[in-house]
């Protein structure tokens, strides 16, 4: 793998709150016109063992894809490789790729659904590299993805049925642009009105070491406070703070479920920071206290 | 007559029919023949509240129940909690081109 430009404590907190990361245009024409042939040869040809654009499940990211070919150099790009090693550690595994080619006028579109079934109530997690190799237009069909869903544990397109979501994103933006999910964001491929075929590529990666602490850690001790951090009570604020970013609501979630979402956003920072006494709002740390009244070890 | 139903989910933000409406979803057994949603700005949904949509003709069929909270699941987050379905019919049959809402 080439060199890493990693993500900040900041950056992995917006990932914790929002399920995701946006990096526009950092995939250079030259690369995303060569990917284009490498994906057009993915669409054309059935998967068959040996073909080393297909790499096998389980396989190292370090061994995937041959050397100078357009998707591994991708892959290798300083923001991307550091954002894939800031979030699933030094050693993440290819789970499976999938390009995704939409014609001109096609009015198929995917309901809503996570990847790929109802998944563990852990906090460990995949992510989902999804490389947009030219423009896609706003009102071209772009992927819908509904930010701060990634949380929720659900299976697969039992979200179907919301058709709409308040403050779901379509994804529209320049050529060479990437877009890293959570495993658990809901998203749905859409219909394409535009004159132009769309093409996406996508990648599933699974950490298979540590995920604590793997991102450029320098900012951690200006943006990570104490428990005591508490909308109600006292916290830090007039500057950005990882508590902030993780009690921010969504639109969908507002005024109802966010706490709830807050909670669950805590208990993945606690393992990605290894701070099993890190809170926002003091949800985690009251009733932690009331339970060692319980089993006698207050 | 002709009637055709049309079916409007409404998902809130918490258990009161007033409360905020934060996704939905519009099934038309009209095919198009009857009368559509309110036209909305940029995503915002078709009623503010699911109040807004009774106030507009639509008749409550369900609200979601409130379930008790399993013990070892109770912070858990998953789907939209709280549905309400809501139906109108339409007469197709009628003089508009739009079908005519039926009482």
């Amino acid at each position: 793998m080439g060199t890493a430009s990693l993500l900040s404590t900041m950056d992995v907190a917006r990932f914790v709150a929002d399920g995701f990361l946006r990096f526009d245009s950092v995939v250079p024409t030259e690369l995303n016109e060569a990917a284009m042939l490498e994906l057009e040869h993915l669409r054309r040809f059935a998967p068959f063992e040996g073909d080393p654009l297909r790499p096998r499940s389980g396989t190292p990211l370090a061994d995937c894809w041959p050397p100078g070919s357009a998707i591994r150099r991708i892959f290798d790009l300083p923001v991307v490789a550091g954002a894939i090693r800031s979030l699933v550690g030094t050693t993440p595994v290819y789970d499976h790729q999938f390009c995704h080619h939409i014609p001109a006028g096609s009015t198929r579109a995917q309901d809503l659904h996570c990847d790929a079934a109802v998944d563990s109530f852990d906090p460990t997690f995949d992510i989902q590299v999804f490389y947009f190799p030219h423009a896609v237009p706003v009102g071209a069909g772009g992927t819908r993805f509904v930010p701060g869903s990634h949380l929720r544990v659900v299976h697969e397109n039992s979200v179907a049925r919301y058709q709409h979501v308040v403050g779901e994103r379509f994804y529209a933006g320049e050529p060479g642009t990437v877009l890293i999910f959570h495993h658990g964001l809901w998203h749905a491929g859409q219909a394409n009105p535009s004159a132009h075929d769309r093409w996406m590529f996508k990648v599933r990666l699974n950490p298979d070491g540590s995920q604590v602490r793997q991102w450029d850690t320098t900012d951690y001790d200006d943006v990570v406070f104490g428990n005591w951090d508490h909308m109600f009570a006292t916290m830090e604020h007039g500057r950005p703070t990882v508590a902030s970013e993780l009690r921010r609501s969504h639109r969908w979630t507002a005024g109802g479920q966010d706490r709830l979402d807050i909670i669950e956003r805590v208990h993945l920072w606690r393992y990605l920071a290894d701070d099993p006494d890190f809170d926002v709002d003091w949800y985690h740390t009251r009733t932690e206290r009331r339970a060692r009244l319980v089993d006698g070890t207050a | 007559m002709t009637a055709r139903q049309q079916v409007l989910q409404l998902y809130t933000s918490n258990s009161a029919v007033s409360s905020n409406v934060v996704a939905w979803a519009f099934h038309d057994g009209t095919s198009g023949r009857g009368p559509g949603l309110p036209e909305a700005d940029d995503g915002a949904p078709p009623y503010g509240t699911g109040v807004e949509a009774l106030e507009d003709g639509w008749r409550l069929l369900q609200m979601s129940a409130l379930v008790d909270p399993i013990e070892g699941s109770e912070r858990r987050s998953s789907y939209l909690r709280y549905e309400l379905l809501l139906e109108r019919m339409v007469d197709l049959d009628g003089p508009s081109s739009h079908g005519r809402l039926r009482p």
